[in-house]
Parts: structure tokens; C-alpha cells; sequence
């Protein structure tokens, strides 16, 4: 009999109390899992639409194009300058890509949206970095062989692959902090150009070294210094942007 | 739920928010009103953790704000007048995006819950651009009860809605407030708060320059109570 | 408002002195170089304003870091001040170099490090202040400048020290007793004269002209909270 009304009684706290009073056990994403997610959620909707995409392969075309007026080149020294004129190519369409890639998130407010995520503001970061690493590679794969074709000359080597690979990753990473800035101000676009430019100059040269170096069919081990600057580049902005995310995410 | 004290926002030298004291018991259903440029946005974004407070104390659901921010935001669930919706992903797709982001279990059952909820069942996988504003706003509704907030802010959520929208979207906030969350909502439309809410609180010139509940409204109506409000 | 310190206007009035006694010193007294000629004379200024202008690049790039460490906006003053000024220093340099380049190796330019470095320098400078044109709210502007000039801060080293990897044109003109280096001269006890004062003059004419545009930042900064309290 005392078990009974014990049950009842039990029974009729535990209704009264409401739910939000009790403290819950919240699940929260990981970094990784947050990191993922961004990832994944703009490659989804890049792979809808394609805009931010096929508008940075066609830049590239065009940009490739334009040289070939501008240059008048003949074979000889056409060699010298591929390693340039890739790229430029690639640094210029490359604002197109960090550009568009925040204005998404800027517009419909859906930057809020991320920081309202009980996540570290770096992960956003991250994610946002390797979304655009990957749209800029994928637009850096197929310009090679375009170029390859037009000017006949075989750009598939693994050496300058290696090169690609760590200048984006050098491109990107500072591209993509001052993106976050120039989209919350007022002159937006043109900003992300000017800002950029100016500061990721060493990965341009020592890419433009490193691939000439291998173009002209040169060992890893005589480009090993543009190579260690690239690397070198890339650890530090990766760590500077870690650091300073939040202050230019948050108000 | 909520206390804040003696809240003072400035950008620059520009202060937006003088002094604000404000109390929210679980349970309750605030309707915050005031004259544009009062500061209500502002201060709902400094609740929201998107914003840092000048000076003063503020927590939510027990934390304390902005050094416990990432706690406050895993119980709270934001609607602003902006979508913070991807329109090129389906709206099951958003959902699937965000639970990601708040480490949502059993995600997929929820997402389902969640669009009947909003009554978007039938649209999970249409893309949001194609949904209309009121369809988009209850969308956003459902992306911010998604991990069962404890608190949810609404800023101005029935901008841009007509008449058959806005109808929907007063069920949808019944819904939302019944499981006993705490709600404060910024609006101009006085009617909607009057029939929502539970306390209605007054911002003006950044600070609460009155307050009263639905009990202590019966003898005047919420318009002159916020006329005489706005004229001290 | 302050009227300005005396040791400020002293400051000044020494300055020019410093300047005057500078260019004696680089205009008449220094010998006439051997191989170069009297446009030589330019490098004991154009020395002068490189080495005030790093100061100056130095010394925003630790702004920027304890701005962002304290939030406190006087430290916005001083970083927005040494760009300033360190902008102006590296123009001159940049010119100065420009000059002694002409007869000196049959260019106007040469895309030297040291140069090369400067101008982009300049050109990050640049980018900074169009930067902080684009913001409205003062404390994000302090927080894009102060990450931006950090972010350049580290990167022009990096250029310089990439540029580096190239041959340069450059004169090696410290330690530079071999004289073989292209562009190179030993420096004889009376040029060393000239050169070392060159290089203090200009530090207290950069401390002068730092004091001063701060100051400016500072009664700006006045002015401002002044309208303020007007418009209200």
C-alpha cells in the first residue's frame, strides 16, 4: 500500500516539473563535425546552382584569352612567362570565388546564423577555407589542361600540382579572412581585390618561381626554397587567421 | 530565464542602450514594443550572444553573458526578420545543415517532426528559393526550435507577412510558446502582442520605460498603455 | 580643450632645427662621392625616411596586437597615426630612391627588395585606410584595421625576404666596404657624420610628427563626443 501511493506521488512530481526546468544534458556539435558541415552544406549548394563556379572557370577562360592579345608571344617566350600567366589567372578569379562565397552567407543573414551555432567561430572559418580551397582547385584542374591544350605545352606534372596545391591553400586562408571583412563593409566587392593583392604577393612569387622551376623540368630539390616559403606562409596565416577570426565575426 | 542589469550598448560614442533592467521568469511571453530606433534589435541581438554588452550584466537561461555565450546559445532559438536560410538547399536540407551545427541526435526524425510542426511537411524538398516569405519565415521557425531552445528571441517576425500568412504564423508561435519556453518577441503590431503575449514591456530611448502584464492591462488597452508609456 | 603641451612645440622648433643641420650636413658638408656624383647625397635622407617609416610599420603591427588585446580605441589613435606618418615616410623614401636610382644605374626603378618592399607596403597602407573608409561602427573599424595591419604586418617581411630569392640591384651600402657591390660606396668619416645624424633627426622629426598627428586623433576624437552631446 505505502509502494502504491509512493508511485503515485513519485509519479505526480515528476509531471510538475516542467521540462525547461530541469537541467538537460545539451549535445553539442564537434569541431570537426561543425567543420564538416559547413563544408558540405556550400559544396550542396554550389553543386545546385554552379554559379559561383562556372563564373570563375569562364573569368579564367577570358583571362587566359586576354593574355594571349595582350602577350603576342612567340613559342620561345611563351615557356618563361606560363608559370605567370597561370597565375594571375588564378589570382584574380580567385576573388570572384572568396566574394561570392561570403556575399551567400552575408545576405540572407545566414552569417548570424552560423555564429548563433554553440560552435568555436573558427570551425566556421575552417570550413568556409577548405569550401573555397576546394572550388578553386577544381577550377585550377580544369584551366590546366585547357591551357595545356592551347598553348601545347604539359602542365601534368607532379611538381607543379604540388605548387597549386600550396598556394591556394596560401591564397585561401588570407583570402578568406579578409573576405569576411570587406563583405561587411560598405564598398563590399572591389575591397576584397585591394586588400588581398598586396599581401599574399609572396605566394605569387614563390609559386610563379617554384612552377617556372618545374616547368623547366627542375628537381624538387632546386625549388626547395619558394617551396619552404610556401609552406611556411600557409602554417602562419592558417595560425594568424585561427587567432583573429572572432574579432572580425563578432560584433 | 533572463535578467539583465543595467545594460548600456555603445557603438563609438553612440549609446543606443542606457541602463536597461529586465527580468524574464521561465514561462513567460514578452512582448517588447517601442518606436524604431529604441534599441529593441540591438538589444535582442546582445540576448542573442551576436552582440557585446558596454557595460552591465546579462545572462540567459542561467549563463552568463558574452563568457559563457557558446552555453547560451545551445538553449536559445532566434527568428529575426532575415530568413538565415540557404536558398539553394532544400528546406530539409537547411534543417539537416543547422542540427549539424547544434549536434542534433537522431536528427532525421526531428527534421520530419519539426516540418509538421511549421506545416511544410510536403515541401521538405523543394528549395527554399522557391518557398514564399511566409513560408520562409515558418521555415526559419522550425531551423530555430530545432534543438528544443529553452528561450527563443523573435525579432519582428511578422514583417512582410499578409493577412493568411500571418494567421499561420500566429498558430505556429502558440505551438512553439505551449511547451512552456520563454519568449521574448519585438513588434509593431499591437494587436498580434496583445493576443500573444503574457507581459508586455515598453523600450524607449534605450531603457524599459514601462511594464505590465495581461492581468494589469484589463482596465486600459495595450495602445494606451504604450502612447502613455512613449510620452514619460 | 588641451592647448598644446610645451614640450610638443618644443619638440617642433627642434625638429626643424634637426632638419636644417641634417641637410647642411647632407648638402655641403659630406664629400662629394667618387664614382656617383653629388646625387648621392639623396641616400643620408632617403636612409633617414626608410628607417622612420619601418619604425613606424613596426610599431602599427603592435598596435594592432595590444588593440585587439584590450579593445580600448586610444590604441586605434595611435596605429591610425603611425600609418599615417609611416606612409608618408616610405612615399618619400620611395621617391628619394627613385632619384638616386636614375643616374646611379640608368632607371627610375629597380625591383629591388627594399623598394619593392616599400611599395607594397604602401600599397597595404593604402588598402588599410580604404578599409576603414568602408565602416561606420568605430569599434569594428579599430578591430578590420588592427587584424588588417597585422595581417600585413607579417606578410611584407615575407615579401621582402621572398624577394630576396632574386638578385637584386640594390646598393649593400652598411658593412659595405667592398665597394664592388654593385651601387656600393664606403662611407668616409665625414659621411658617416652626416649618415648617423641623418638617422636621428629623423627619429625625433617621426616623434614629432607621430605626437602631433595623434594629438590631431585625440581632438578629432573631441570633437566628435562634443556633436554628440549637441545633437541630443
Amino acid at each position: 500500500m505505502a509502494n502504491k501511493v509512493n508511485t503515485v506521488i513519485d509519479k505526480t512530481v515528476k509531471a510538475s516539473i516542467r521540462p525547461h526546468v530541469r537541467e538537460r544534458a545539451r549535445p553539442s556539435a564537434s569541431f570537426a563535425k561543425a567543420v564538416s558541415a559547413v563544408v558540405w552544406k556550400d559544396l550542396q549548394a554550389e553543386f545546385r546552382s554552379r554559379e559561383l563556379f562556372s563564373a570563375m572557370l569562364v573569368f579564367s577562360l577570358l583571362i587566359i584569352l586576354i593574355f594571349n592579345f595582350a602577350l603576342e608571344l612567340d613559342i620561345k617566350t611563351r615557356q618563361s612567362v606560363t608559370a605567370g600567366v597561370l597565375w594571375a589567372t588564378f589570382a584574380f578569379a580567385g576573388t570572384l570565388g572568396l566574394n561570392r562565397s561570403m556575399a551567400i552567407e552575408k545576405d540572407r543573414g545566414c552569417l548570424d546564423g552560423l555564429l548563433l551555432a554553440p560552435v568555436d567561430r573558427s570551425a566556421i572559418y575552417f570550413g568556409k577555407v577548405i569550401s573555397n580551397l576546394a572550388f578553386m582547385l577544381i577550377v585550377e584542374i580544369i584551366v590546366l589542361p585547357v591551357y595545356s591544350v592551347l598553348y601545347n605545352v604539359n602542365l601534368f606534372q607532379p611538381g607543379l600540382l604540388l605548387v597549386i596545391l600550396l598556394g591556394s591553400i596560401g591564397y585561401v586562408s588570407v583570402g578568406t579572412l579578409l573576405a569576411a571583412m570587406s563583405v561587411q563593409t560598405r564598398t563590399r566587392d572591389i575591397l576584397l581585390p585591394i586588400l588581398l593583392f598586396p599581401v599574399v604577393i609572396p605566394v605569387l612569387l614563390a609559386a610563379v618561381k617554384a612552377s617556372s622551376g618545374f616547368l623547366d623540368g627542375a628537381t624538387l630539390a632546386d625549388v626547395q626554397m619558394p617551396i619552404n616559403l610556401l609552406i611556411a606562409y600557409d602554417i602562419i596565416f592558417i595560425a594568424l587567421a585561427f587567432m583573429v577570426f572572432d574579432s572580425v565575426v563578432e560584433e | 530565464m533572463i535578467t539583465v542589469k543595467k545594460l548600456v550598448k555603445r557603438f563609438g560614442l553612440k549609446t543606443v542602450l542606457r541602463g536597461v533592467d529586465f527580468d524574464v521568469q521561465p514561462g513567460e511571453f514578452v512582448a517588447l514594443l517601442g518606436p524604431n530606433g529604441a534599441g529593441k534589435t540591438t538589444f535582442l541581438r546582445i540576448l542573442a550572444s551576436l552582440s557585446r554588452p558596454s557595460l552591465g550584466e546579462v545572462s540567459v537561461a542561467g549563463y552568463r553573458l558574452p563568457n559563457e555565450a557558446a552555453a547560451v546559445r545551445a538553449r536559445l532559438g532566434v527568428v529575426s526578420h532575415l530568413p538565415l536560410l540557404y536558398g539553394d538547399l532544400s528546406a530539409e536540407e537547411n534543417l539537416r545543415f543547422y542540427g549539424r551545427m547544434y549536434g542534433i541526435v537522431d536528427l532525421e526524425p526531428r527534421i520530419t517532426e519539426v516540418l509538421e510542426m511549421v506545416g511544410l511537411d510536403n515541401r521538405r524538398r523543394d528549395l527554399v528559393r522557391t518557398f514564399s516569405r511566409g513560408m520562409q519565415q515558418r521555415l526559419a521557425i522550425g531551423r530555430a526550435v530545432l534543438h528544443d531552445p529553452d528561450v527563443m528571441l523573435f525579432d519582428e517576425p511578422y514583417t512582410g507577412l499578409d493577412q493568411d500568412a500571418s494567421s499561420m504564423l500566429d498558430e505556429v508561435l502558440k505551438t512553439v510558446a505551449a511547451k512552456g519556453r520563454t519568449v521574448v518577441m519585438t513588434s509593431h503590431d499591437l494587436a498580434r502582442a496583445e493576443e500573444l503575449a503574457t507581459r508586455f514591456d515598453i523600450l524607449s530611448r534605450g531603457v524599459i520605460t514601462a511594464t505590465a502584464t495581461h492581468k494589469q492591462l484589463k482596465r486600459t488597452n495595450l495602445l494606451t498603455f504604450y502612447k502613455e508609456a512613449l510620452v514619460s | 580643450m588641451q592647448a598644446k603641451p610645451v614640450t610638443l612645440k618644443v619638440l617642433d622648433i627642434v625638429s626643424i632645427l634637426l632638419l636644417a643641420v641634417s641637410a647642411y650636413l647632407a648638402l655641403v658638408f659630406a664629400p662629394t662621392e667618387l664614382v656617383m656624383g653629388d646625387v648621392q647625397r639623396v641616400f643620408y635622407f632617403h636612409i633617414g625616411t626608410a628607417w622612420t617609416a619601418l619604425i613606424g610599420f613596426v610599431l602599427a603591427a603592435v598596435f594592432s596586437v595590444v588593440y585587439l588585446i584590450t579593445k580600448d580605441l586610444k590604441w586605434d589613435r595611435l596605429q591610425v597615426a603611425a600609418i599615417e606618418v609611416s606612409l608618408v615616410f616610405f612615399l618619400i623614401t620611395i621617391v628619394l630612391g627613385s632619384i638616386w636610382a636614375r643616374p646611379a644605374w640608368n632607371t627610375w626603378w629597380t625591383w629591388d627588395p627594399r623598394l619593392t618592399t616599400a611599395a607594397v607596403t604602401e600599397l597595404i597602407y593604402i588598402a588599410y585606410f580604404m578599409l576603414r573608409q568602408g565602416i561606420d561602427d568605430p569599434d569594428r573599424r579599430a578591430r578590420f584595421g588592427a587584424v588588417y595591419a597585422l595581417v600585413g604586418g607579417i606578410s611584407a617581411p615575407i615579401t621582402f625576404f621572398a624577394i630576396r630569392l632574386f638578385r637584386t640591384i640594390h646598393p649593400v651600402v652598411i658593412g659595405g666596404s667592398n665597394a664592388e657591390a654593385e651601387g656600393g660606396f664606403a662611407m668616409t668619416a665625414d659621411m658617416r657624420v652626416a649618415f648617423f645624424f641623418a638617422l636621428f633627426a629623423f627619429t625625433v622629426i617621426f616623434i614629432d610628427l607621430f605626437w602631433n598627428r595623434i594629438r590631431l586623433g585625440d581632438l578629432q576624437n573631441h570633437v566628435e563626443q562634443l556633436k554628440l552631446k549637441v545633437t541630443l
